[in-house]
């Protein structure tokens, strides 16, 4: 049974790094940068939330869809103002500049809200599911996280799959100057990625702040790190691998904590990491792209 | 002819360069003789000293060798914790600081090189954003691993333990490395004579390197590595080569930096402060050793000069860092630079005419 639990609280926090990292893999996917600040938009998502529903009183349904539109602009913004600039730029360039918006994130909520951790109101209620007399307790916050990695990952999958714009993503993804010329507008498709990308951070944002209920400036920094090695685990790029690889994380963190040791759980992560690279260079899922002279 | 001169420019050119090096030290010698510096920025010295060498080794990965590393204070971490694991043994045995701090420094600088081979031999077959995220994912580890190490010293020698202390300490022993409280009570041995003498022998070794056989090989990998293959260089070697003594000089940084603070504590040396060395690096230009040194000396006081702004001064530190960036990559920055060639030329052809 306490396997059981273990192994829905896994899957639970696995489905919060996935969704995380399908903003991760997308954006890396179309303008090819690693965007470090992915995991301050999860606080920023989470901290307007909190501020809807603690400070206006507003339920927790429109607090959720105020923080998704938030976020989105957000996400908007940050693009236009901080990389499309860089679009010719050295990827380095871009990484730096990618921490420079963190760091801007990070203390703008510190100036904000204030350093001291707030205790997040779960949105989706405190109760629970109990199964076999009570042995196995599923909380609320676990089932509706699961239910909203699954419905994120199929509307994702059909949109990129059916949609015109899902479309000229993958174009894009593959050769921007060749999408350009078919007639795609490259600008407006990054964009959409990058709203796609912080809609669903402050989706991550407020169901990881619901299961674990301290929020502070810097909270989104561990789960950002964590979601890009996850996106990376998956094969960067590929949405089912961001999926597979959030999960997956999230399975050997909570069997870690459990049956190794809390201290090294974050060291056991990584090194699974490190040793799937190995094998798999391109991560579970990624495409292998051979070398041209 | 024409390559003994280019030799001879070249030489010339660095030994400028130390001689900028040290007239500097000797005008902070002078502020600090005279009293004409503030106290903030005097504690600030030792760690310019460290973040200097830090950026400078890593500049060695990522602008001469090419690959990204976002792990480059989990070596700084193994140094600084070595170094003192050292200086406290060696405590009673070598008895004049700047010694027993040059000897830690080694042993410190060792063991990170060590830590290099151990991470570089996986990870270097790897490419691009992938071996950034391994270097990340190491300097984790390596944090993580500190944070459950304990080490006591007594007279029976030193003891080592892992998640709990399950050692007990003779009469008159100390613990060292106390798990996550870290180090306390560290004796501060570093100065900034120290750091200086570190500065000047990290870049004479750098900048031999990057001139040398060795470091053209290097370079050649960065460029085209099937190129560099395809005309005999062991791309493997190179690669691993450079890594490693980038990491040898970070752990002498690193025990630089701990020396100079009694607390120590392995969450000070995490992603953040990659990061921060990283900025550096990139800000002073890839592969410019002397932008590498301004930028991380400019970038530590900034924070202290923009103290009077208060609350406001690590978010315009992070716009300062998004519009540098910017600037640095758009037409501006372009235009300039052609404007200054095209004067230049004008000049020359004056110089010419008359």
């Amino acid at each position: 049974m306490t396997f059981l639990s273990h192994l829905i609280n896994g899957v639970s926090l696995g489905s919060v790094y996935a969704i995380i990292a399908l903003g991760y893999t997308m954006v890396y996917g179309i303008a090819k940068m690693l965007n470090f600040a992915h995991g301050d938009v999860i606080m920023v998502g989470a901290y307007i939330s909190f501020c809807t529903t603690s400070y206006l009183g507003l339920s927790p349904f429109v607090s959720v869809l105020f923080s998704i539109f938030v976020c989105t602009v957000l996400g908007i913004v940050i693009e236009r103002l901080a990389y499309k600039p860089l679009r010719q730029a050295p990827s380095l360039a871009v990484l730096i500049t990618a921490i420079g918006v963190s760091y801007f994130l990070q203390n703008a909520a510190l100036l904000i809200w204030g350093s001291s951790p707030k205790t997040f109101t779960s949105v989706v209620g405190n109760w629970s599911v109990r199964l076999f007399d009570g042995q196995l307790v599923i909380s609320g916050v676990a089932i509706v996280t699961i239910l909203a990695c699954i419905i994120i990952m199929l509307c994702l999958t059909l949109f990129i799959n059916r949609t015109k714009m899902g479309t000229a993503m993958r174009a894009v993804s593959e050769d921007k100057a060749a999408a350009g010329l078919m007639g795609i507008n490259v600008n407006t498709t990054i964009s959409m990625t990058f709203a796609i990308g912080s809609g669903l951070a402050a989706i991550a944002g407020i169901l990881m702040c619901s299961a674990y209920p301290t929020l502070m400036p810097t909270t989104g920094s561990m789960p950002g790190i964590k979601a890009f090695t996850a996106a990376v685990f998956g094969g960067i790029g590929s949405i089912p691998g961001a999926m597979l690889g959030g999960i997956l994380l999230g399975l050997i963190e909570i069997f870690s904590k459990a049956y190794i040791s809390t201290q090294l759980s974050d060291a056991i992560v990584f090194a699974v990491l490190i040793v799937v690279l190995i094998v798999k260079p391109d991560g579970l899922l990624g495409k292998h792209v051979s070398e041209k002279v | 002819m024409k390559q003994f001169k280019n030799l001879l420019t070249v030489r010339r050119d660095n030994t400028i360069s130390y001689g900028i090096v040290i007239l500097a030290f000797l005008v902070i010698q002078g502020m600090i003789a005279s009293g004409n510096i503030s106290s903030s920025l005097k504690g600030q010295l030792v760690p310019i000293c460290a973040y200097i060498v830090m950026a400078v080794s890593l500049n060695l990965t990522v602008g001469i060798l090419g690959e990204l590393s976002l792990g480059h204070a989990g070596f700084m971490s193994v140094g600084a914790f070595t170094g003192i694991v050292v200086s406290t043994s060696l405590a009673a045995a070598i008895p004049s600081a700047p010694l027993r701090l040059a000897v830690s420094m080694v042993i410190g600088g060792l063991f990170a090189g060590l830590a290099g081979v151990i991470v570089g031999i996986p990870v270097l077959r790897l490419k691009g954003d992938y071996l950034a995220i391994v270097t990340l994912a190491f300097g984790e580890i390596i944090k993580n691993i500190i944070n459950v190490l304990y080490i006591g010293l007594d007279e029976n020698g030193l003891h080592f333990s892992i998640l709990q202390q399950s050692f007990t300490l003779a009469e008159g022993g100390r613990m060292i490395i106390n798990g996550p409280m870290g180090v306390s009570g560290v004796e501060k041995i570093s100065s900034f004579t120290s750091g200086f003498v570190l500065i000047l022998v990290t870049l004479f070794i750098i900048l031999n390197l990057v001139h040398s056989r060795t470091g053209r090989a290097v370079m050649s990998v960065r460029d085209n590595k099937i190129a560099a293959e395809s005309i005999g260089i062991s791309v493997t070697r190179c690669k691993l080569l450079a890594f490693v003594i980038s990491a040898v000089f970070a752990g002498m940084a690193g025990t630089l930096y701990a020396m100079n603070f009694s607390t120590v504590t392995a969450s000070k040396f995490d992603f953040n402060t990659s990061i921060l060395i990283l900025v550096f690096v990139v800000l002073g230009g890839l592969g410019n050793i002397w932008g590498s040194i301004i930028a991380a000396a400019l970038l530590t006081v900034l924070p202290e000069l923009l103290r009077s702004m208060n609350d406001y001064r690590m978010l315009i530190y992070a716009i300062l860092l998004i519009v540098m960036m910017i600037f640095n990559n758009s037409g501006a920055r372009k235009r300039l630079l052609e404007w200054r060639s095209a004067r230049c030329a004008a000049r020359n052809e004056k110089k010419e005419g008359a």
